[in-house]
């Protein structure tokens, strides 16, 4: 193991860890800094605040009012209030989404803390999740707000608990439904009319969440614990409900472990916790990070040693970052892992200093013509990777030409529309790449026709891409 | 572009030859020499476990109607009849004149070697790997035969769209472009960034596709289209000239809910692939085609609580094209009554959907069976000519 601090560079923490140099915000000074700054108050949350899920929930109730005011008083006056008044609510949602985009990307430009915010993109990738249909679809960094940021320097066990039992999570992975099929409320709707179990949650929390694909479940364990699940629900009212209506009787058995046979959430949190702490988790959550981290094939003693970390003490995250940072790879001067479009585009803006009103100036037309167009033409749409298991980590993924095409484009001509007044391109190459910056660079910074050329070609370097 | 684009035109063109062409070993290998085939080959992957009980209903089988509520409902339920046995689902319905040409076909009952666990992600990795596991497979079934078969170019393969192919990935060289990307640098900038980038060949790599892909481009659809059906016109658009293989995703299958609304968009989505690719297609090239189309797995049997299925495990592999032989459902049928499900839970799989797929290649390129079980499908029974094609 090397000596953090002698390995230690403060470059290659802000690049690895952290969203890029930045010419306005220092680096941190060692390993120790890195950890602490994930737990000192989160200034970022309240210069650029975004809405908690349980306040964004009464815009659903809301939603909600106005619908079923319509639906009582069709072809009234009435009836056209309240329309009016819907589509207001889903468009004020709409542009405070694209808000709350401007927000994430600001706390990534102006952070002391690149590494607390790298984590929370991390972890809220690990843990997927969007509404479905209607106005919670805009809740996304409202759910990471709450269920995910607050976790990242916590326990496993406590951010698998918020994740998995928040509503966006039930809303995604189909839980609000599922019925056990033996329910008191089964029963009283008769076969023909019950809904039954649904078994989406139960699987990707095994599969993606926990043990992992390789860990040892079989597809009885699936169906055991989405009956075990049955009873989970959400109300916008009220927030996070149990519904005992919905539970299927009988104790479950996952894993080999039976659970009891209650109508309550203990059950439900007992086999969170016991997947948490499952050595296969340990390992798939030790993967992971390093793969994330370091490189697509990260060095075997690296995830050993990550993963004894989580096993010694219970999942506690913050001695997993220790671990991580503790290992010689993490400071190897060589960069490896492409960055993802997104994370491309946080450190560019990170780079260039973007001042606050450049983002909050922009209205919803702008955001989408300057963020969200041109990360689906990069291959990562704005909150909406394809499947739960987020976005890929592979770096051929995102080395294709059409990805590559649209990051040219991207860095050529937003900066300037967003900065007006570009910084000189020499300057620049020192801001963004620090030491890594190469002669070809600098020349090629310093020949451009222009200075969004220049700029551009700055932000597409190698030194810049990787990380 | 016209399909008379000559080399010269074609390096003139593209800035990053046009400027250092001794420095870009990379953009050599691009000739026009004819691929030794003349047949063309599409791969479609549908995402998210498609539903093969309910897109060619087996009204037919006495079980399905007790497994089923609203959904698969069969003729009375509005499905076109095919053969008396089973049914299309009438999104397909804008199909059926292809159907009557016999160029369209299904094959029912197949899947991958992939049991039990019912994940999506893995699932779809072994389609795409077209291995027994997935242990130490790092390539795709495709760039495999592109391995193997001689006189294949850069442009003899395209993998089209913005997801990621595994099935196209490997030793072989592939082209990788999405119909609404666009590369537009001035000639200094091409030049720059060629320097900037040479000490990164995957990225030099990408970036020198890109700017060869899009001074390709013409004749697409302005604006209105899906993006899936830009694709299937650029698939159509290559395939017309050097292109032999081209590859793509359509998403949308994972019907957990609501199957009954959320199935019918992902079908017209894959019916107006297939009739985009008939009708751009230049010349005789449809003639000469085969479309499949193969998903991860098949869903359950039964409709779930939901309205929607779950993961299951045998599916359906759809054909089209004028050099299938359509107009009929291909495979065993192994029934829905008691016992005959997969763990009481899925459609049987009675042939692995790789057998399938060899055989049409076969047909098509004229490999024969020991590359096609050995290096192509490792550990693939080939087993009778299920006559496919034409």
């Amino acid at each position: 193991m090397g000596d953090p601090v002698r390995d230690f560079d403060p470059q290659l923490a802000e690049m690895r860890f952290g969203y890029g140099l930045s010419p306005s915000v220092a680096p941190p000074v060692d390993a120790s800094a890195m950890l602490d700054g994930l737990r000192g108050p989160d200034e970022m949350a309240a210069r650029y605040p975004i809405e908690p899920f349980d306040t964004f929930r009464l815009r659903m109730v809301e939603v909600a009012k106005a619908a079923d005011l319509r639906r009582k008083n069709r072809g009234t006056e009435t009836a056209k209030e309240a329309r009016k008044t819907r589509n207001l609510l889903n468009r004020t949602a709409r542009e405070d989404m694209f808000r709350w985009a401007g927000h994430t990307f600001l706390r990534r430009v102006w952070t002391p803390s690149g590494f607390r915010e790298r984590l929370v993109a991390f972890w809220a990738d690990h843990f997927t999740a969007h509404g479905k249909r209607g106005v919670v679809r805009r809740a996304t960094q409202s759910y990471i707000e709450e269920a995910i940021r607050p976790h990242v320097a916590g326990t496993f066990d406590d951010m698998l608990q918020a994740a998995v039992l928040h509503p966006l999570m039930l809303d995604y992975l189909d839980q609000l439904r599922s019925m056990g099929p033996n329910s008191i409320r089964a029963q009283r709707k008769g076969p023909a009319k019950a809904a039954g179990l649904n078994e989406n949650l139960a699987r990707e929390v095994l599969e993606l969440h926990t043990l992992g694909v390789d860990g040892p479940y079989s597809q009885e364990d699936v169906t055991q614990l989405a009956e075990l699940f049955t009873g989970l629900a959400f109300q916008p009212q009220n927030g996070f409900k149990f519904r005992k209506d919905f539970v299927e009787p009988g104790a479950e058995t996952v894993l080999g472990k039976t659970y009891a046979d209650a109508t309550n959430i203990q059950p439900i949190r007992e086999v969170l916790s016991d997947l948490a702490a499952h050595p296969a988790t340990a390992r798939h959550i030790a993967w992971k990070l390093a793969v994330h981290f370091i490189a697509d094939d990260p060095p075997a003693d690296l995830i050993d040693g990550i993963e004894a970390a989580y096993l010694d003490t219970g999942g506690d995250l913050s001695a997993l970052y220790a671990a991580l940072l503790d290992h010689p790879a993490a400071w190897a001067p060589d960069l490896q892992n492409v960055k993802p479009p997104v994370d491309f585009m946080s450190s560019a803006l990170r780079a260039l200093a973007l001042p606050d009103d450049a983002v909050t100036v922009l209205n919803e037309k702008d955001m989408r013509r300057v963020f969200a167009e041109p990360l689906v033409q990069m291959g990562q749409e704005w909150e909406r990777p394809t499947g739960p298991d987020g976005w890929p980590e592979e770096d051929p993924a995102w080395i294709t030409p059409q990805g590559l095409a649209a990051r040219v484009a991207w860095a050529m001509r937003a900066p300037e529309y967003l900065l007006g007044t570009l910084p000189d391109p020499r300057v620049f190459v020192d801001h963004a790449l620090g030491g890594q910056a190469t002669e070809p660079v600098r020349f090629a910074a310093a020949a451009a026709e222009s200075k969004s050329e220049a700029i551009g070609l700055v932000l597409m370097s190698p030194a810049f891409q990787r990380r | 572009m016209s399909s008379t684009l000559s080399r010269r035109d074609f390096l003139m063109r593209s800035g990053f030859v046009g400027c250092s062409l001794a420095a870009s070993p990379l953009l050599t290998p691009v000739t026009f020499a004819a691929t030794p085939w003349d047949t063309r080959l599409v791969v479609i992957i549908l995402r998210g476990g498609m539903d093969g009980l309910d897109v060619v209903q087996p009204y037919g089988d006495p079980a399905l109607a007790g497994l089923r509520g609203k959904l698969s409902g069969g003729p009375a339920g509005g499905a076109v009849d095919l053969d008396g046995f089973y049914a299309l689902h009438p999104t397909l319905a804008p199909l059926m004149p292809m159907w009557e040409a016999g160029q369209l076909g299904f094959v029912h009952a197949v899947s991958t070697p992939y049991r039990d666990k019912r994940s999506h992600f893995d699932g779809q990795d072994l389609l795409e790997a077209g291995t027994e596991s997935l242990a130490g497979v790092r390539d795709g079934w495709l760039n495999r035969m592109l391995q193997v078969v001689p006189g294949v170019t850069a442009q003899t393969a395209y993998a089209i769209g913005r997801s990621d192919m595994r099935l196209m990935q490997g030793a072989a060289e592939v082209a990788n472009w999405s119909p609404d990307a666009d590369l537009n640098l001035s000639p200094q900038a091409v030049q720059l960034m060629e320097l900037i980038t040479e000490s990164d060949p995957a990225m030099h790599a990408a970036l020198t596709e890109a700017q060869l892909l899009s001074s390709m481009e013409s004749d697409m659809s302005e604006g209105r289209s899906g993006s899936h059906v830009k694709v299937a016109e650029f698939a159509a658009q290559r395939l017309s000239e050097e292109a032999r293989i081209a590859a793509f995703s359509l998403n949308g299958w994972d019907t957990h809910r609501n199957q009954e609304n959320t199935l019918p968009r992902a079908l017209e989505r894959l019916a107006e692939t297939l009739t985009t690719l008939r009708g751009k297609m230049r010349g005789n090239t449809w003639k000469k085609t085969a479309v499949v189309a193969l998903t991860e797995f098949g869903r359950t049997a039964r409709q779930n609580g939901t309205g929607g299925t779950d993961h299951g495990t045998g599916g359906l592999m759809v054909l089209a094209g004028g050099a299938v032989r359509g107009g009929r459902v291909h495979g065993d049928w192994p029934g829905l009554g008691d016992g005959a499900l997969y763990q009481d839970r899925d459609l049987m799989p009675t042939r692995d959907v790789r057998a399938h797929v060899a055989w049409i290649m076969a047909g098509l390129t004229g490999l024969d069976r020991a590359t096609l079980e050995g290096a192509i499908f490792p550990g693939v029974d080939l087993g009778d000519d299920p006559r496919l094609l034409l």
